[in-house]
């Protein structure tokens, strides 16, 4: 039996449902892009094309959802299928567009150069429990306008992973659209087998903003996976009730949902989200609070309700340092998204409200990744009778340890952790130096560094998408450790 | 109650209405406004104080602001008609150009504001003319701007170079704000200051206009 958590009642999914359209057709939201407004117009819709401002009618919500795929299976480089966003199946990835990171040598937080991201990326590409990659880290190295292109650029070449992107500027879609193809082949195979998903943040409330709006509108015609990712902040830019913040979600998730699908109807998009419990002294948005987790697997239900993949931004944490706070806000955000089945969890390595990536986190929630893992397929029965024949076996012996069953079973039945988990006795632990966690975590960084394998992306396409992202006097190439 | 004590009563309860009522109180009974006024003030800076030492919440503060606020509405056409001037300075805040968050901006602009500067707010995505403009049309003393994203954090850069370009960096502070601004990027950019909140920007305005 797979474990489960029930956060709504039925009826109050329904009517999460019911009043975000209502929302949508009373009040409307708001579209900052000329060619979703045109987009909406050409369906008939009446556009408030002064204050920029579209009312939706329920029938239209209702006919959108009808397009939209209840699954979207992710292929790695190779095209190998990676996992199915469907039903209660998890994935991880890790936390995107950190601004900074939490230098592993200093244990300080400072800005992000491209070796961290390549260095990350090379990192996550061998953890076992994360299987996708995310464009997790800003290179103050390059200029602004071409860091989202090129994280995806750095995230093609190091890892076969599929890779959670999204774009910063408007011009980017293109470039990043070529580089997947090259990557890919061609545009129908990119299309049948999706190698990146974009996320794409309404901001609350209810607007659309020309970027996110250009974002759906490119990824639709392409086949391209949109992950919304609507983040109400409780008591601020929305309700302060959690069930309120879970309806703005709906409502700002199904204005993006309608677009893809009058774009193209049976474009591939997630239902994700990073809303926040606002913190009410320091003004900052709490991206691990319980209240938090509350809200995601809430809307997550929505989605799910919605019969939509899901996705939400869980198991990270707010604290700035590898403390106990880190610990237990990715603990707890992580075993309950996977408990509910939400089919993207990212953020794993996260700090400091999404702004700091951990190359030494993300090792050891690629623990806590595995473990979740591990709950969710519960307790299975191996054997009938289930240990009475076992239990025979004292009769002679005093241990199980070399036991065929023991020996057949172990490996399935117990969670085997990485070094970085400490099981060691205090004696042990002693004599090896007294390490922290954050210092097994940076020996294994160091391991998975010196293991990588190297680069396996073919030359030619390494060339093709380098002639690709060139940009001005920059030689992209040049940045690369090959 | 004294009436110094009942404004206190009004600012920290966020009680609008009473604080309101108050004010109109002050002038149907020719009351000394200056006194009430200072009345006001106290109370209000007690909010701060509160929230400071993590008595008052965010959304208590808010509120004691919008109560100053209803109060000094009140006041203004007459201390404009005696010509009396009680404003700590002049503000001009927005959000930056190509964003369009402003939770962060608004709490600081309502804070400034009740603590008795003249703000002007020009809401979400100004271009960085409109702040230049405005500043020069009510001849503020300082420009506050605000930006979410790193994308658009380039355009606090942007507003300084444009200032010192039309030779009028003297003539305005500048403080910026926003979720990714470090004391790095004001230190980078040359502006004048950043604030982790907004109570301790309006101490960092008030200490910037009187320097």
């Amino acid at each position: 039996m797979r474990p489960n958590i029930k956060i709504l009642e039925d009826e109050i999914k329904e009517k999460v449902f019911v009043e975000a359209m209502e929302i949508l057709e009373e009040i409307g939201f708001f579209v900052e892009n000329q060619e979703a407004i045109e987009i909406l117009q050409e369906a008939g819709l009446n556009v408030d094309v002064e204050n920029r401002r579209v009312k939706l009618p329920p029938d239209l919500v209702k006919k959108s959802l009808q397009s939209a795929p209840s699954s979207i299976t992710l292929f790695d480089r190779e095209g190998k299928e990676v996992t199915k966003l469907e039903g209660d199946n998890i994935c991880f990835d890790p936390g995107s567009a950190a601004l900074n990171v939490l230098d592993p040598e200093t244990n300080k937080i400072r800005t992000a150069v491209t070796k961290d991201f390549i260095d990350f990326t090379k990192v996550v590409e061998q953890l076992e429990h994360i299987h996708a990659q995310s464009t997790a880290i800003i290179c103050s190295d390059v200029p602004e306008v071409v860091g989202d292109r090129y994280r995806l650029y750095l995230a093609l070449i190091y890892s076969k992973k599929p890779i959670v992107t999204g774009t910063f500027a408007k011009e980017s879609f293109e470039v990043m659209k070529d580089m997947l193809i090259a990557v890919r082949g061609d545009e129908k195979e990119l299309k049948n087998k999706p190698l990146a998903i974009f996320d794409a943040c309404p901001s609350p409330p209810l607007k659309w903003s020309n970027l996110t709006c250009q974002s759906i509108i490119d990824c639709a015609k392409y086949g391209i996976p949109s992950e919304f990712v609507s983040m109400p902040m409780t008591g601020a830019n929305a309700p302060v009730t959690l069930l309120g913040a879970i309806v703005q979600h709906a409502a700002e998730t199904l204005a993006g949902l309608v677009i893809t699908q009058l774009v193209s109807p049976g474009a591939p998009v997630i239902w994700g989200g990073s809303p926040a419990a606002f913190d009410m002294r320091k003004g900052t948005m709490y991206l691990a609070s319980v209240d938090t987790i509350l809200i995601d697997l809430g809307y997550t239900e929505i989605g799910k309700y919605l019969n939509l993949p899901t996705h939400a931004y869980l198991g990270m944490s707010d604290a700035k340092i590898l403390d106990m706070q880190a610990g237990f806000e990715t603990g707890m955000g992580t075993l309950l998204a996977g408990i509910k089945g939400v089919n993207m969890i990212s953020g794993a390595g996260m700090m400091n409200f999404e702004s700091t990536q951990s190359i030494q986190k993300v090792v050891i929630d690629n623990e806590i990744a595995g473990m979740t893992f591990k709950f969710i397929n519960g307790i299975i029965q191996r054997d009938e009778p289930i240990a009475k024949n076992l239990l025979k076996v004292f009769q002679e012996k005093t241990h199980l340890l070399a036991h065929d069953h023991t020996l057949k079973w172990f490996r399935e039945e117990l969670y085997l952790p990485s070094e970085v988990v400490d099981r060691s006795t205090k004696e042990e632990w002693i004599s090896k130096g007294r390490k922290s966690i954050g210092d097994r975590a940076n020996e294994q960084v160091k391991k998975l560094l010196k293991k990588y394998p190297g680069v396996t992306l073919d030359r030619d396409i390494l060339s093709d998408i380098s002639e690709i992202i060139k940009y001005k006097d920059n030689d992209f190439r040049s940045k690369l450790d090959i | 109650m004294i009436f110094t004590e009942e404004c206190k009563d009004a600012i920290l309860r966020g009680n609008i209405d009473q604080a309101r009522d108050l004010a109109h109180k002050v002038l149907d009974e020719k009351l000394d406004v200056n006194n009430a006024i200072d009345g006001f003030s106290l109370a209000i800076r007690e909010a701060g104080d509160l929230f400071e030492e993590g008595e008052f919440f965010l959304p208590e503060l808010m509120r004691s602001a919008e109560a100053m606020k209803a109060a000094m509405t009140i006041f203004e056409p007459v201390l404009k008609e005696r010509k009396e001037d009680r404003s700590l300075g002049k503000i001009v805040i927005g959000t930056i150009e190509g964003d369009i968050h402003d939770i962060g901006k608004t709490l600081v602009a309502a804070m400034l504001s009740a603590e008795g500067f003249e703000v002007h707010d020009l809401g979400a995505d100004v271009p960085i003319s409109t702040f230049i403009d405005k500043a020069l049309e009510v001849d503020a003393n300082l420009i506050c701007i605000s930006a979410l994203l790193t994308t658009t954090m380039v355009g606090q850069k942007k507003l300084i170079d444009s200032l010192k370009e039309k030779n009028l960096r003297d003539r305005f502070k500048v403080l910026i704000g926003g979720a990714p601004v470090s004391k790095q990027w004001v230190k980078e950019i040359g502006a004048d200051g950043s604030a982790e909140n907004a109570v301790s920007a309006v101490k960092l305005a008030k200490k910037l206009i009187e320097s």
